[in-house]
Formats: C-alpha cells, structure tokens, sequence
C-alpha cells in the first residue's frame, strides 16, 4: 500500500520524532507514505468563514496532487488531519466553495473531493488492523498504563471528521491494547488543552492543561500519548507536573522494534 | 433592529453561514465551553445576540480572542447553529477592520520559547489576523 503522505510544517521542525517514528512503523507494517512535492501549510486551523477559499488552497493543492497520483492522503499531526478532512468535506459537498477553488486554481480536471483522507491511526485500525498490529508487535509495552489524549481536532465535528464517537472514542484505547500496554480510563480526554490560546491567554493554556493532566494522573496514568505537537506542547510545558507525554508513533515504534 | 445593526447582522450571516434564529435556548453550548469561564460573553450569548443584532457590543467584548476552536458547542448543539462559526463572523468583523490586527508580528519574538510548535504561531496569526 502507497500512500500520499502530508507531513505539514511542524512535522519538519518541532515535531521530528512524530514523523521519523511514523515512517519506519510504516515500513515494519508494510505500507510507505510518499511525501507530497511542495505541500504547503494547511494553516493551522480550519478557516470556518464561509467567504474564505484563499485559506483552503494549500490543502486543495495537496488533495489534488494525490488524487492525480491515484492515492489516498495519510496525515499524522491533528491540526492538518482536521484541515484537509474538512476543505475536502468543502470541496465534495459545497457548490459554493467547490466552484470558487476551481476557477481559481484552473485545473486540468475539476477538484470535487474525490481524495480519501486518513489519519495514520485510521490506516492502521482500517487498513491494517489492530489485530495485525498486535502480530506484528515485537516488543509489547506490557504493564505500561497509558492514557489516551484525543483532544479536539481527531473528534469534533463528528459528522465531518468521521474518526470516531467524538463523545466516547476508543481508537487510541485499541491501539494501546494492540502494543502490549493498557489503556487508562479518564474523563478529560477529549477535553481541549488550550490549543493556540497559549499566545493570547496562557493562563487559560495552563488551567485546560493542567485539568486533563490532573486527571489522568489521578486515574493511573503513567503517561500520555497524542497526535498533536500543539497538544504536545500544551500538556508538557502549560501543565504543572512531570507526566511524560509522547507521540503515538513513538510507542508504535518502540513496539515494533524499529525505534 | 436598526438598519445599521441589521446590515452588521446580514454581513455576521454572511459570513458565519449559520442561522441563530434556530437557537432554542438550552445553553449546551456554554455548558460545554472550555473557554466560559473567561470570556465577558458565553457562547449561548453570542447566539442570542446576534439573532438580536447586538453583534456591536459582542465586538467591543475580547470573548472571541478566548475561544479555542474546539467543537465542542458545535458537537453538543441540537439544533445545528454552530456557535462558534458566530464567534469567529464576529472575531473576523472586528479584525478585518483597517488597523484591527489583534496579533501582529513584531510582538512574536516575546511569545516564543524552544519548544513552541510552528503549528501555534501559524494557528495564532490566522485567528488574530488578517
């Protein structure tokens, strides 16, 4: 299996270990993720104005570049799985937004949505499988008490992101299961970790921050795992205390033996 | 609604592509918000008043620099109003004004330390500025 891979900036910057340990998991499972030539910034956030296309460009481009190549699109950092799961729920399902990008970009073949777009954890539930997973699995991280940090951008809008239950998602709970290691159960997590407010108010940062932490330790968590170097970010430098965090992939990586 | 209030309330429409006439009042949406708690007005009273066209004064608040843009009013809404797309109209309204740019680049160098993710700084602009 071949995939369109879009790695988005902080992936080449803050957030190396996320990408580097994603590509050789991938490689141990048998499937490669083919970078995107010249992707650009998906921006961060999802533009929610209805009159903004300029700021969905960046993600039609690399959409297009995919469906060109026949592939579906894999992603790994939440903020860009959010982005480009949603310009492309835009570009299939609003007439508006659709014909605007076209006439704009001034393809060859019209854009209309037509890219799959999968987040790493998707491929490796749907494509893979957990089961398959847990075969592969070299070194399991048994004993280890691992809670799952979804935050918002995997979940919410449920109807668009298509994830998982945004109110009782289990995803990264079977992906804990399939390494060797065990999930632990705490309210908070799909709760926000301040996101990007850090620059505005980090106050309010370190207070959302500092209730999932709380929480997580208070329920027997040893650690966290997530998706998102802004998360990331949020739960290691805004909370208080020492709970380790780490990147799903680096976990998956351990496991596989290819870490 | 005067007509001054009631054009700002069309270009709010506009722009959010959202009805807040739909809003039945159940206040999920603020009871739901990570941000209620700091913000002057709460979500459900972003709804309420713009179906009022009372967007000036929601301008003149710094609620909106406090959302977080995590869904989670727009998950919990029974009636598919989506909060926060009328809180980031009203966000946009202010900062696409001449002069309104609530972040602007000189002052980055002061926010950052070693570990800041690229990811904030670009999240930060593209709700701050225009």
């Amino acid at each position: 299996m071949v995939f369109s891979y879009y790695p988005g900036c902080t992936l080449k910057t803050k957030a190396k270990q996320l990408d580097e340990y994603a590509r050789r998991s991938a490689e141990a499972l048998g499937f490669s993720l083919c970078e995107i030539p010249d992707w650009q910034c998906c921006g961060g956030v999802y533009p929610l104005a209805r009159d903004e296309v300029a700021t969905k460009l960046s993600s039609v481009r690399a959409l297009v570049s995919a469906r060109d190549e026949g592939r579906d699109v894999v992603t790994l950092c939440s903020a860009c799985h959010h982005v480009l799961k949603r310009v492309n729920d835009d570009m299939a399902n609003d007439e508006e937004i659709r014909n605007k990008a076209n006439n704009y970009m001034g393809l060859d073949v019209p854009y209309a949505g037509e890219t799959k777009v999968y987040h790493f954890l998707e491929i490796l539930r749907d494509k893979i499988g957990f089961d398959k997973l847990k075969e592969a699995v070299k070194n399991p991280l048994t004993g280890k008490k691992i809670g799952a940090y979804y935050g918002c951008m995997l979940l919410r809008p449920g109807k668009v992101m298509e994830f998982d239950d945004p109110g009782d998602p289990g995803i990264i709970e079977d992906f804990i299961r399939a390494i060797g290691a065990e999930p632990v159960d705490y309210a908070n997590r799909n709760e926000c970790c301040g996101g990007y407010v850090t620059l505005e108010a980090k106050s309010l940062a370190k207070a959302k921050s500092n209730v999932i932490v709380n929480d997580a330790v208070a329920n027997g968590a040893e650690m966290l795992i997530t998706a998102c170097p802004l998360c990331m970010y949020n739960l290691t430098k805004n909370a208080d205390g020492e709970l380790p965090v780490y990147y799903f992939t680096e976990l998956l990586a351990e496991a596989l033996g290819v870490k | 609604m005067n007509e001054k209030n009631q054009e700002i309330a069309q270009e709010l429409e506009r722009i959010s592509g959202t009805d807040a006439k739909k809003c039945m009042r159940c206040g999920k949406c603020s009871a739901t918000c990570p941000a209620y708690g700091e913000m002057d007005y709460m979500p459900h009273e972003f709804v309420y008043m713009a179906e009022k066209g009372q967007i000036e004064k929601l301008m003149e608040s710094d609620a909106f620099y406090r959302c977080m843009s995590c869904f989670a009013c727009v998950e919990r809404c029974p009636r598919q109003v989506e909060p926060t797309n009328i809180i980031e109209a009203v966000r946009l309204l202010k900062i696409r004004q001449q002069g309104q740019n609530h972040l602007k680049p000189e002052q980055i160098p002061a926010l950052l330390d070693e570990d800041l993710p690229q990811q904030a700084i670009v999240s930060a602009f593209r709700k701050y500025s225009k």
